[in-house]
Order: structure tokens, then sequence, then C-alpha cells
């Protein structure tokens, strides 16, 4: 008896110390990910001065070494009030990027949804097809449809307006895709009793689809969100003048000699994303488990 | 029924579908006459723009460096997103390790870049750290290597890429490891396989469907690279690192478009058919 029980207790150590060995070893990746972080937080906080101090061997190609310090020894916020109150093209950028990235989902919120209600709800002979064809443009990397783009928004005169950015992005068919894993989970006798009881279509998938289908729409929102807030080819290519520029292209326009606000311009970039990333985790996962789905 | 099923498709499906017709596909077609013929006339030339492409050093390198990014940095993401994922599986509360792996898929690339920049330049936080560690254990001397600008630029994207994509897989992976039943996992158990063998036998073979999607995915995804190769070295980067992105990136600046019409095609195609391919390969099992 006494051995049996001794036995267990030591299976249960064993089970324990082997879960700790792995949750170290699951942690230690996470370092990779808070130290950049870090480093971006701790330098917006330094005054010019002392965040020069530490890096500028790294851009006047010193024989030093970088420094650092992740408490800063004069703190200062002085980076962050030029940034906000002294330079208002920096606002402009931030609203550029607010305004192409809320166009683009509402645009996606009035085309991708209901297509994706019709591909799931409406399944026919064709359907099946022009599904399959979807998913291939969705899998097509933005420098395939580069030129296409480019001329069909130079035939209709949208080059160096937002639009060129908002309307390619607007038929983009991966929201089409997560939004139909959504409307996919719906139990399709749900939908025959709505009809039983005389409800129309367009009732049934403002009623019961939206609500019951949201976590597919309200995944590809965020994963758009943090797609669009990091859009660089597009304006790249299509928007000639720096004014009409996303804050992600100006960011790496800003020179070392500036580094205190580039510091700054990070952290406050990285601000929205992570705002969505955190009220949005549950249906970022969702949202990349439905990418994931095959018909 | 038949018919009113048809109405309602048309009625939902068709607007986003003009769309795409008028932003995608008939552009497209417009692409594909392009490609036969020159940029500036607009005269048939018949197939003289993609033999021009496929003597064109700059485009065999792309391609080359491109193919070699794929085949090296996706075997890497998806293992060490399995391993991640089989280590995560083992515990019950598993959210916010999640949200750890999955954080780096919310940084702006912009951000990222000035980090990068800061760790792997010839002074920077990598060469100090390896300075440190070599001399405290005297095995070796200050190292002063410039990690962006030599042939170490195509790891240091390798390594990003993984960096980036790593949650996103875990959790495809966490999805696939949950749509295997406890039952049947079980029943081995008590049939007395070992966790090895109920790992070859029964996870990985269950896992097959979830490794379509997930390679599909991260060669999506692995095309999205050029946001901080771009950044870091500019459009002409150290050669290693030299990709198709950057090639039609610099061939769109320098308005040679019917170049791009034939590398489009090319590339659109070789795509399309590598996805169906992988389908069908993936449907008769």
């Amino acid at each position: 008896m006494g051995t049996d029980k001794k036995r267990k207790i030591l299976i249960k150590v064993r089970n324990l110390a082997g879960k700790g060995l792995l949750l170290l070893a699951l942690l230690l990746p996470a370092l990779l990910v808070f130290l950049p972080v870090l480093l971006l937080l701790s330098g917006s906080l330094m005054d010019t001065w002392e965040l020069g101090g530490y890096i500028s061997t790294v851009f006047t190609d010193g024989s030093e070494f970088i420094g650092w310090k992740l408490v800063p020894d004069y703190p200062s916020f002085a980076n962050y009030g030029k940034l906000l109150f002294e330079t208002p093209q920096f606002f402009v950028l931030f609203w550029n990027s607010m305004k192409l990235v809320l166009c683009i989902l509402t645009g996606q919120l009035l085309f991708a949804v209901p297509a994706a209600w019709g591909f799931a709800v409406y399944q026919g002979r064709g359907s099946r097809g022009l599904f399959a064809l979807y998913v291939v443009l969705m899998l097509m990397p933005f420098q395939v449809t580069m030129l296409s783009s480019y001329l069909v928004l130079n035939e209709l005169s949208l080059l160096n307006t937002h639009q060129a950015i908002i309307w390619p992005a607007v038929f983009s068919t991966f929201p089409v895709f997560l939004s139909y894993g959504g409307f996919k989970s719906i139990p399709y006798q749900m939908l025959e009793a709505a009809r039983v009881d005389g409800a129309g279509e367009l009732t049934i998938f403002v009623r019961l689809g939206l609500p019951l289908g949201k976590s597919g729409l309200l995944s590809a929102m965020v994963l758009g969100f943090l797609e669009y807030w990091n859009l660089m080819e597009q304006p790249m290519a299509f928007l000639e003048d720096k004014s009409l520029w996303p804050l992600s292209l100006y960011l790496p326009q800003i020179t070392w000699g500036q580094a205190g606000f580039a510091f700054c311009a990070s952290v406050v970039t990285l601000v929205p994303a992570v705002f969505v990333f955190i009220i949005g985790q549950d249906y970022l996962e969702q949202g990349i488990i439905y990418s994931g789905l095959k018909e | 029924m038949q018919k009113k099923r048809r109405k309602f498709f048309g009625l939902f499906v068709f607007p986003g579908f003009l769309g795409i017709m008028v932003f995608v596909l008939l552009p497209f077609l417009d692409v594909v006459k392009r490609s036969f013929t020159t940029a500036v006339t607009g005269a048939f030339i018949g197939g003289k723009n993609y033999q021009a492409i496929f003597r064109n050093q700059a485009f065999l390198l792309a391609v080359k460096n491109t193919i070699k990014f794929t085949v090296v940095c996706i075997p890497v993401l998806v293992s060490a997103g399995l391993m991640v994922a089989l280590m995560l599986s083992r515990f019950k509360k598993k959210g916010w390790i999640k949200s750890i792996y999955l954080f780096p898929l919310a940084m702006p690339t912009a951000t990222v870049v000035l980090v990068w920049k800061l760790v792997f330049y010839k002074q920077g936080f990598l060469n100090l750290f390896l300075t440190r560690a070599g001399l405290d254990w005297g095995l070796w001397g200050e190292v002063h290597k410039d990690y962006l600008g030599t042939a170490t630029a195509f790891w240091v994207l390798v390594g990003s890429y993984v960096w980036k994509n790593l949650g996103y897989t875990v959790i495809l992976w966490l999805a696939g490891l949950g749509g295997i039943s406890g039952e049947m996992l079980e029943a081995a158990r008590v049939d007395g396989a070992g966790g090895w063998q109920r790992f070859w036998r029964i996870v990985l073979p269950n896992l097959k469907g979830s490794l379509f999607t997930i390679v599909i995915l991260s060669f999506l995804n692995s095309f999205k690279i050029y946001r901080e190769a771009y950044l870091t070295a500019g459009a002409y980067p150290d050669q290693s690192m030299y990709l198709l992105q950057h090639l039609f990136n610099n061939w769109f600046v320098n308005l040679e478009l019917d170049k791009m019409a034939a590398a489009a095609v090319c590339t659109g195609g070789v795509l399309m058919i590598a996805i169906l391919l992988l389908q069908r390969l993936w449907e008769d099992r």
C-alpha cells in the first residue's frame, strides 16, 4: 500500500515538473515578443540627449556598441509633446490611416458579408465553382494584381487618391471567406424554421444571419484592421502625394537624427493595433481558424 | 425553390462580384493581352516579353531567391508551429500564452523594422550580446558583423517571418489538434500505445487536412515579408534577398509594364497551378 502511494506522488511530481519545464520552454520565445515592445516604450521616454548617447554609434558607424537602459535616467515626455502638439503632419497621416481602414472595413461589410451569406445559404450548381475562384483570388499576392489594379485605377482616374487604396481592398475576397465560415456554422434547420414562419429572405439575413454568424464577420474586421493598418505596398505604388500617405509609410521616413521622434511615432502607431488586438482577441483567433477551414 | 434560390444567390453575391469583375478580373484580362504586346506602341509581338523576362538576370535571381525563401521558411514555420502547439495542448488554460505568440501579428511592420535595425546593425544589440558572451566565456573576441548588408540578410528575413507568423500557425495547429477525438487516443493508450506511437500513428495522420491549409496560408503570408525587406534595405537590397516583390516594384517604378505583365501572368499562373495541384493531392487522400 505504502509504496503504491509513494509512486502516485512521484508520478504527480514528475508531471508537475514536466509541465513547469514545458511552460519555461514556451515562455522563452515570449521574451522575443516583449523585448521589442519594451525597447520602443523605453526609447520613447528618453530625452533626445540620452537616446542619442546610446544609439548614435549605430548611425554614425562608430566603433562602440549600442547601449541601452530599460528605465531611462532622464525620463521625459518631450518627444511625445513634440510629436502630438507640434507636428501637424503626423496628425494628417494618422487620420489618413484611420480613414483608409474605416472606409475599407465599411465597404467590406457592405459587399463581402452579403456575398458570404449568398455562398453559405443559397448554394447552387454554379456557386461552388465561383467560390473556388474567390479562394484562388484570395491567395494571389499583391504583386500579381499590381499591374491590373494600376490599369483600372488609371482608367477611372483614381490614382493618387485614397479611393485607389480603398476600392480594390473592399473587393478583396478574404473577408468573404472568413464571414462564410461564420455563416456556415448556423444550423440549416433554424433558417428553415424561420421560412416556415413566413420570414422573408432579407429578414432572415438581418435578424438571424447577422447575429448568429457574427463571429465570422467580426473576425474578418479584426484581421482586416490589423492588415490595413499595416498597409504598405498599395499606397507606395498608387499614392504619389506624401500628404495622402498612411502612417505605416511615414514612420520609415524618419531619419536617425530624430530617433526619439521615431520611437514615439512607433508607439503611437502601435497603440490602435494593440487596442484592437486586445478587444478583438477571441475573434482574431476565430478568424484564423475560419481562414483555415476548407469549404 | 431552385429558381428562388438562384435569385437570392444573385442578389447577395452579385454586387460584390461586379466589383471584383471591374477591379480584378477584367483588368487582369487586359494584363494578359498586354503581355503579348509592346509597352509603348501596343503592337502584337507574340511571346517576346516572356522570352525577355526569362533571359533577364534580375528576374532569374528574384525567382531563385523567392523559391529559396519559400522552401526554407515554410517548413521551419510549420514545424515550429506544430511543436509549440503540441506543447501548448498539454495545458488547460492556454489563453494568455497564445496571446503572447499572436502579438507580433498586431505589430505594424514599420515599428518592427525600427527594432530590427537596432538589433542587426553592425554596432547593434545582437553583436553586443555576442561579444559579451564571447568575452565572458573566453570563446571569441568582439563581433562586428553587419547582418543586413550581407548574405545573412536572408536569414534575418526568415527569422522575422517566423517571428511574425508563428502565432497564426499555432492557432491553426491547435484547431487541428482539437479536432482529433480524445476517445481514439484513449483507446490507443489502453491498448498500450506509448506517447510517440500515438503521435506518429494517430495524431500526425489526423493533421493532414490542417497541414494543407497551413502550408497554403503560410505561403500567402510569405509574400508579405517584402515589407520588412523593403524597409530594412530599400529597393535594391543585398543580392541574397532580392525577391520577386522587389523586382515587380522596380519594374513598376521604371514603367517597364510589358515585362511586368508577362511576369504577373507567369507568377499568377504558377500559383494557381500549385494551389489546384495541392488541393487535388489533398483530396485524393
